[in-house]
């Protein structure tokens, strides 16, 4: 790690994960240390089963590494509770998932304001809070649709308003542009890296996408459950 | 995460599946309003049995010869008109001892006949009992003194007797022998499966003479008050025991058959409300189906509420209030239907239903405690799913 630990939102040293299937032991990450600074711009690239999404998982605090450290807003996460895990999940990570992952039959406005019911925030300052988020993300006007009645690009953006509607350290975005068009996940992506460029928020995409992953300040390529390159 | 706001979550989950929460609701709601009906039926049939033996009178003592016992084989009375003189002497007053000897005969007047229980009585019976008289006047010491014919009709056999006319003055025939009718008993109704308004009373020396018996069936006593009431039983029946030393003489007192009646009344509700819990329990084990059939296909909508930091806790508080709102809403409508029924089969039929906020409550309480039950598993293994294999389920 380049970056004083403390001073990185998200950071893994040398960790391992391994599953279990049928009873034998299968790694999917085999000692990787990666740092994600704060405003940093960084895209995750490899094949299927390199272990990118493994990694996600891991730097998103979903999961623990089986060997190795976490540090997730500075704190080690092998000490934590579920429950704080999670808590700390709310507090410094914003997800942004390739299918979109939004409530049905739950409108724009609440499904942003999802993360601020974990953040004991109130019903009316949620509502506020995630009427802003939507307006930053250009859907003011779509407040109380549902999912099913946004366009792909649209859902995109409202899972992007969730993930900032906490004010998170880091956006964790898996194939974000992966269920859209071109010219929506265009959209998408500028959306994200005026995010990016104009709050701090550090961005980490996982993609499969060359050109997206192009567009990175930093490009981490995966190969078989380790970092084969970092440009 | 606030309570508020879970129950305000959980709400919102049930109202995004209207029909499965509907249909998950019915078998509680189904169980909720069999526990009010049934425990309401039971409860109306013990306090009719309980009204009608408080309305014999206040401060009775019914005392006949053998045993006070369901199922115990009749005996046939020794007691006589001088067994009356003599407890009357233990009493202490002839207006609070009161005396019958039945016989069921058809009663006729002109072409019109009725069965009727023909009780022959002293002049006391009013004292003693409470009975009104609807027309004319009851018995007097001089009809029983001296054997006369005449008779007071209850309701029932009134009217079929003397449709469309005032019966007193008339005359009527019962066992061959003609009686003037001097008067008529206001309408009673049922006392423990009697008909009270089919009765007939005439003087207990006439009964004697017509019925051709010196027997009395049973003799009644009004105690002055309710704790003298034992201590007179015990005293009456020595002095019968003196009389008849053959016979076993049994004092029972309204109290007692309420607590008999109300016994087995109590039993027979506890065994309604229970047939009708199991299947508030059958309701049960359906919420608790239908919550593992929601955990399972809601397993993406967990992983994202855990992604953006819901705690395992969280997950599980709000599948439980989903389980308790399903039954405790189901609970709710089912006491609604549960009071409805009641009224209803009280109205039409004659069941009495009688609802009692006990039951109520307890019916609540119960699919309350039921969702809790049942949804603990459903939420424990919400609770626990991990985050990574929920997001992949979608």
């Amino acid at each position: 790690m380049t970056a004083a630990p403390a001073a990185a939102p998200v950071a893994v040293s040398d960790v391992t994960r391994s599953y279990q299937l049928d009873g034998v032991s299968v790694p999917a990450l085999r000692g990787v240390t990666l740092t994600v600074r704060a405003g940093d711009y960084l895209a995750i690239v490899g094949p299927s089963g390199s272990g990118k999404s493994t990694l996600m998982h891991l730097l998103g605090g979903l999961d623990r590494p089986t060997s190795g450290h976490l540090l997730l807003g500075g704190r080690d996460v092998s000490t934590l509770s579920a429950g704080d895990l999670a808590r700390l999940r709310n507090e410094v990570i914003g997800f942004v998932f390739q299918s979109f992952h939004l409530l049905p039959r739950t409108s724009a406005l609440d499904n942003v304001g999802l993360p601020l019911i974990y953040r004991g925030v109130r019903r009316a300052e949620r509502r506020r809070r995630a009427k802003e988020m939507l307006a930053l993300v250009g859907l003011a006007h779509r407040i109380d649709h549902r999912p099913n009645q946004l366009s792909g690009g649209e859902q995109q953006r409202v899972a992007i308003a969730r993930a900032l509607v906490t004010d998170p350290s880091v956006l964790l975005a898996d194939e974000p542009t992966g269920n859209l068009d071109s010219q929506a996940g265009e959209a998408v992506l500028t959306l994200l890296e005026t995010l990016n460029a104009e709050r701090g928020v550090a961005l980490a995409i996982v993609t499969h996408d060359a050109a997206v992953a192009a567009r990175a300040r930093r490009r981490v390529r995966m190969r078989d459950g380790l970092i084969e390159a970092q440009t | 995460m606030s309570l508020t706001e879970a129950w305000r979550v959980a709400l919102d989950a049930l109202r995004a599946s209207r029909l499965r929460s509907g249909l998950t609701m019915l078998g509680v709601v189904i169980g909720v309003a069999a526990v009010v009906v049934l425990v309401a039926i039971g409860t109306g049939a013990k306090d009719e049995v309980e009204q009608q033996v408080e309305g014999l009178g206040s401060n009775l003592l019914l005392v006949v010869p053998g045993e006070v016992n369901f199922g115990a084989a009749p005996t046939v009375s020794p007691l006589r008109l001088a067994d009356v003189d003599a407890v009357t002497r233990v009493v202490g007053n002839r207006d609070d001892v009161a005396v019958t000897t039945t016989s069921g005969e058809t009663v006729r007047a002109g072409d019109r006949s009725k069965f009727a229980t023909v009780d022959g009585v002293l002049e006391t019976t009013p004292k003693v009992f409470i009975r009104s008289l609807a027309r004319g006047t009851y018995l007097t010491r001089s009809d029983v003194d001296t054997g006369r014919r005449v008779a007071v009709l209850g309701s029932a056999v009134a009217q079929a007797l003397f449709p469309q006319r005032d019966p007193v003055g008339s005359q009527i025939t019962l066992a061959g022998v003609r009686f003037r009718v001097i008067g008529v008993f206001a309408p009673l109704g049922q006392s423990l499966g009697v008909d009270r308004d089919a009765e007939v009373h005439i003087p207990i020396t006439t009964a004697q003479r017509v019925f051709d018996t010196p027997r009395i069936d049973g003799l009644a006593v009004k105690a002055p008050d309710r704790a003298s009431i034992d201590q007179l039983g015990k005293k009456i029946i020595a002095v019968l025991q003196q009389r008849h030393p053959d016979t076993e003489f049994s004092a029972v007192t309204q109290q007692q058959i309420l607590g008999v009646l109300g016994d087995i009344l109590g039993i027979l509700t506890g065994v309604l409300a229970a047939i009708a819990g199991i299947s508030l329990l059958v309701g049960g084990v359906g919420v608790s189906n239908i919550m593992l059939v929601s955990v399972r296909e809601r397993t993406g909508e967990i992983g994202l509420r855990k992604a953006v930091g819901a705690k395992p806790r969280d997950i599980g508080v709000q599948f439980l209030l989903e389980a308790v709102l399903l039954t405790t809403i189901g609970g709710g409508i089912g006491i609604a239907i549960g009071i409805g029924a009641s009224l209803t089969v009280a109205a039409l039929s004659p069941v009495p239903a009688a609802i009692t906020w006990w039951a109520i409550a307890l019916a609540f309480g119960v699919s309350a405690a039921v969702g809790i039950i049942f949804g603990v598993v459903p939420a424990l293994r919400a609770g626990r799913l991990d985050p990574v294999v929920a997001l992949r389920s979608e």
